[in-house]
This record gives structure tokens, C-alpha cells and sequence, in this order.
């Protein structure tokens, strides 16, 4: 294949951020853009639900590069635009001012859109917390309000209303689940996780749906659940997942099936790469079509997406890494954790507050669990990446 | 090349250490510690890599250094 001449990519966030780097490292003298719906020059997501909602840092601090590393790309930087539509055959994305951009290669790289609840009311005191701007929004309601009620039992919710706690507000969390996480670390440690938020003052209300926002026509007032409890708030934050943002690519003839549909090279059709929260490739390795949302895949994807736009026809089968700080514990994941995996703690012990656990699925180990134990964890990866028999786990200890 | 490391960035991934074991090491709260602060031009590969997949954007180099 011929190298393109010229490279666009649609998105400058973390993701889209990677390309642009990688294509340099790679020695890519060509023309590129980076477009950008947001008026921040690229910016860090995960500081948003900690560091910055606490009040650490300030909202300046989650800049990624600053300028003069951005100049150094030599890219072409254009913020504040969104993209509205792309045109596949040529090449082409026209953004919301009307604005026709054009590249030999195109990187998607939208990230997602933070869901709302059905009927969501544009009250204040509702909050998403997705952007910069969110996070800056929701800390001022945050500084002003006592009461906060967080919809989501995710990473997300999880993680702001740790933050709400660790600012002294009386904090409820509500989700669908049976525990926090249950969906990504399995019902066991998800339950460690809720006895954390319980041993910090956190009102677990789980396993039972929302039913309604309650306001009084400008300000949010409480959230009533399925069961007709009404929680009383000041301050409501709805974390309840995203869904990829590809509503400007349904007329283009892309394949879109929650995510921008791609094959092993992260190529969505030719000359077109998707990366990141948005892309939903063929992972060799696993065999199946995967989609993460995580900080290390949008760079790690970056990286491949770059290196398949140079001709290095690389497949991308990574093991996905994310992290999560709750108060003062940090809990990382290497691989999977599937919710219905066998789980086997191999160091230390969850009442000691530090343990490392190892996840088991297909007679294989999968994944690798770490609660607050950084360097044993890190260590057992390697039994993710070597598959390591799932019989052998008893006799297993971090090296 | 002059490497630089944010203490108050990092999120103890690892991932630096993975890739440049004799540059990166991690203490027991799996804080970056910084091995070499000028390593020698054969690893300057797997340092930028290093710095370009760091989760918490906690590296920096300077090239000229």
C-alpha cells in the first residue's frame, strides 16, 4: 500500500492525540489535522471524576502536552468544530460551521456521549460528568450543595461519589446491580468494593432502578427509585454509561454496531481508522469483536492505528489495563474480569485492605486483579498474557 | 535525552516499566522511580514509547538534554 499523503483525524481527546504522536515517532513527514468538538487543546479524562472534581488540581493540570510539544507535531490543530458528517469515498468530514476537510487517510476518534436517564430534565443540579467542562460544573454544585444522590454503579459513579465523600457531602449511590462493579469485576470483589463505600459513610442503594427525577420546574429536588423511595438531592450526577458518539457517521455508510465497526488493523473501511472509546475491532488474539473504554487503549490503539497507516499491516490484540483510586485505594485490572469468572486471591488479603486476584474463565487465567498492590499485580500479569492454566493458580505467587 | 518523571501524575500502571525496565521501577505503591535519568540512546525507543502510553501522561522528555 502507498502511505497516505495526508491524515485527519476527527476527535482530540487522548486517543486522537495518539495517532497524532505516533505518526511522528513513526517518521510520518505527511500533513495532519486534528479536529477537535471541544475548545480545550487535548486534555486527560481520568483526573476529571478525582483530581479535579476534589479541588487537587486545577482544571489546567489535565492538559496533556503543553504547547510547545504541540507544536512540535507540526499538526494542524482546529477546536471547538464538530464534525457533523463524513464522506467515505471522498475522504472528506464537513463540520458543524459548514467547514469541508479532506485527507488521504481519516482517523474516527469521537470517543462517547454520556447516556441521560429517559425523560432526563435540563434542571440544575443534573449532572453528567463526561468533559472538562462537566467536571468544572458539577464541583461548583458540588462546593454549594450537601446532598448528592449518584445514579450509576460503575467506575464512573463509583469514583464521584468517592470524591462527594471525600468533600464531606452526604452521598447515595444508586444502581441497577447487585454490587458496585459487577459487571466489570465480578460480584465478589464488586462486594468489597460497596464495603468500602459503606465504611465511608456512602448509602448504597442497589439492585433497584430509578424511577423519575423529581424537581420543582429549574432545580432538581430528590430521585425517586422503582420501590418509591425518594431520595432527597441538591446535586444529582447520572453515570450510567455512554454510548460510542457516531451519530454523525449514520449517513456514511460505515458499519456502526454500538462502536465504529473495524477489522483487525482497526480499519473501518479504506483509508478510514477508528481508536479509542469509539472503535469496535476484530481482536485476533480473543477472536471476537471488542470494544473498551479505557485511557491505555485509546493510546496503545493510537499507536497500532498509526503504525497500520504507515503500511506496517498490524493487528491489534492488546491486554486491556484500567485503573480505578476510590479513597485511598487504587484497584487496577490487567486482562479480563469477566462478572462470571472463577476468582482466586493469590496475595495478600482483602481484610488486610491489600490483595492481588486472579480471574479464571475457559480453564484459563484471564485477568489479574490488584487492590492496592501495584508491583505484585504487575508481576502477575504475565500469567494473562501466557494464559497460564487455571489449575496451576493454587500453586501461583507474584514473583 | 533528559527524562522527567511527575510523581503526582503517575497511577502506577507500570506500563513505563514494562517497557523500559532499566530506565523505570515502581515503589511499593507502585509510584514511578526514575532508574536513569539520561538513558543511553539505545533505549531512547522504548522511552518515548514509555512516555507516549504513560496512562497518567506523567513522563516527559527532553530531547536535547
Amino acid at each position: 500500500m502507498t502511505i497516505p499523503a495526508s491524515v485527519l483525524v476527527v476527535g482530540a481527546s487522548v486517543g486522537g492525540l495518539a495517532v497524532v504522536e505516533a505518526l511522528r515517532r513513526e517518521g510520518y513527514t505527511g500533513a495532519l489535522t486534528l479536529l477537535g468538538a471541544e475548545r480545550h487543546p487535548p486534555y486527560d479524562r481520568p483526573p476529571l471524576s478525582k483530581k479535579v472534581l476534589s479541588g487537587a488540581w486545577e482544571p489546567d493540570r489535565t492538559r496533556l502536552r503543553q504547547d510547545a510539544a504541540l507544536a512540535q507535531l507540526a499538526a494542524t490543530m482546529i477546536l471547538g468544530e464538530q464534525a457533523v458528517h463524513l464522506d467515505v469515498l471522498g475522504r472528506a468530514v464537513t463540520t458543524a460551521s459548514g467547514r469541508r476537510l479532506t485527507a488521504e487517510a481519516i482517523v474516527i476518534a469521537t470517543g462517547l456521549e454520556p447516556r441521560r436517564l429517559p425523560g432526563q430534565e435540563p434542571w440544575a443540579g443534573v449532572h453528567v460528568l463526561r468533559t472538562l467542562d462537566d467536571a468544572v460544573a458539577l464541583r461548583a454544585d458540588l462546593l454549594a450543595g450537601s446532598q448528592v444522590v449518584v445514579v450509576g454503579d460503575g467506575v464512573l459513579g463509583a469514583e464521584a461519589a468517592a470524591t462527594a465523600r471525600g468533600m464531606g457531602r452526604a452521598v447515595t449511590l444508586v444502581g441497577p446491580q447487585s454490587t458496585l462493579l459487577a459487571s466489570q469485576l465480578g460480584p465478589q470483589i464488586g462486594g468489597y468494593l460497596a464495603e468500602l463505600h459503606q465504611r465511608q459513610g456512602v448509602q448504597l442503594r442497589l439492585g433497584v432502578a430509578v424511577e423519575a427525577l423529581v424537581g420543582d420546574g429549574e432545580r432538581v429536588r430528590g430521585v425517586r427509585l422503582a420501590d418509591g423511595e425518594l431520595l432527597p438531592a441538591e446535586v444529582v450526577v447520572v453515570a450510567i454509561g455512554s454510548r460510542p458518539a457516531t451519530d454523525w457517521l449514520t449517513d456514511s455508510g460505515l458499519r456502526l454496531a454500538d462502536g465504529v465497526v473495524c477489522d483487525s488493523r482497526c480499519r473501518a473501511a479504506e483509508g478510514i481508522y477508528a481508536v479509542g472509546d469509539v472503535a469496535r475491532w476484530h481482536h485476533e488474539g480473543l477472536g471476537t469483536a471488542l470494544r473498551l473504554e479505557n485511557r491505555s487503549n485509546a493510546v496503545e490503539q493510537g499507536a497500532a492505528v498509526a503504525a497500520n497507516i504507515v503500511g506496517k499491516d498490524r493487528p491489534y490484540a492488546p491486554v486491556p489495563f484500567f485503573w480505578t483510586d476510590q479513597y485511598e485505594v487504587k484497584i487496577q485490572v490487567h486482562g479480563w474480569a469477566p462478572a462470571d469468572a472463577q476468582v482466586a486471591i493469590v496475595e495478600g488479603s482483602p481484610e488486610a485492605g491489600q490483595f492481588a486476584a486472579l480471574y479464571g474463565s475457559g480453564g484459563k487465567v484471564v485477568g489479574v486483579l490488584g487492590w492496592n498492590m501495584v508491583k505484585q499485580t504487575r508481576s502477575l500479569r504475565q500469567h494473562v498474557v501466557e494464559r497460564t492454566d487455571w489449575s496451576l493458580v493454587k500453586s501461583l505467587r507474584a514473583s | 535525552m533528559r527524562v522527567i518523571v511527575d510523581l503526582e501524575k503517575c497511577c502506577g500502571a507500570g506500563q513505563c516499566v514494562l517497557l523500559a525496565p532499566k530506565v523505570f521501577d515502581q515503589r511499593d505503591d507502585g509510584i514511578v522511580i526514575l532508574l536513569d535519568e539520561h538513558p543511553p540512546e539505545a533505549l531512547h525507543k522504548a522511552v518515548r514509547e514509555a512516555a507516549c502510553v504513560c496512562p497518567g501522561a506523567a513522563i516527559k522528555l527532553e530531547e536535547q538534554a
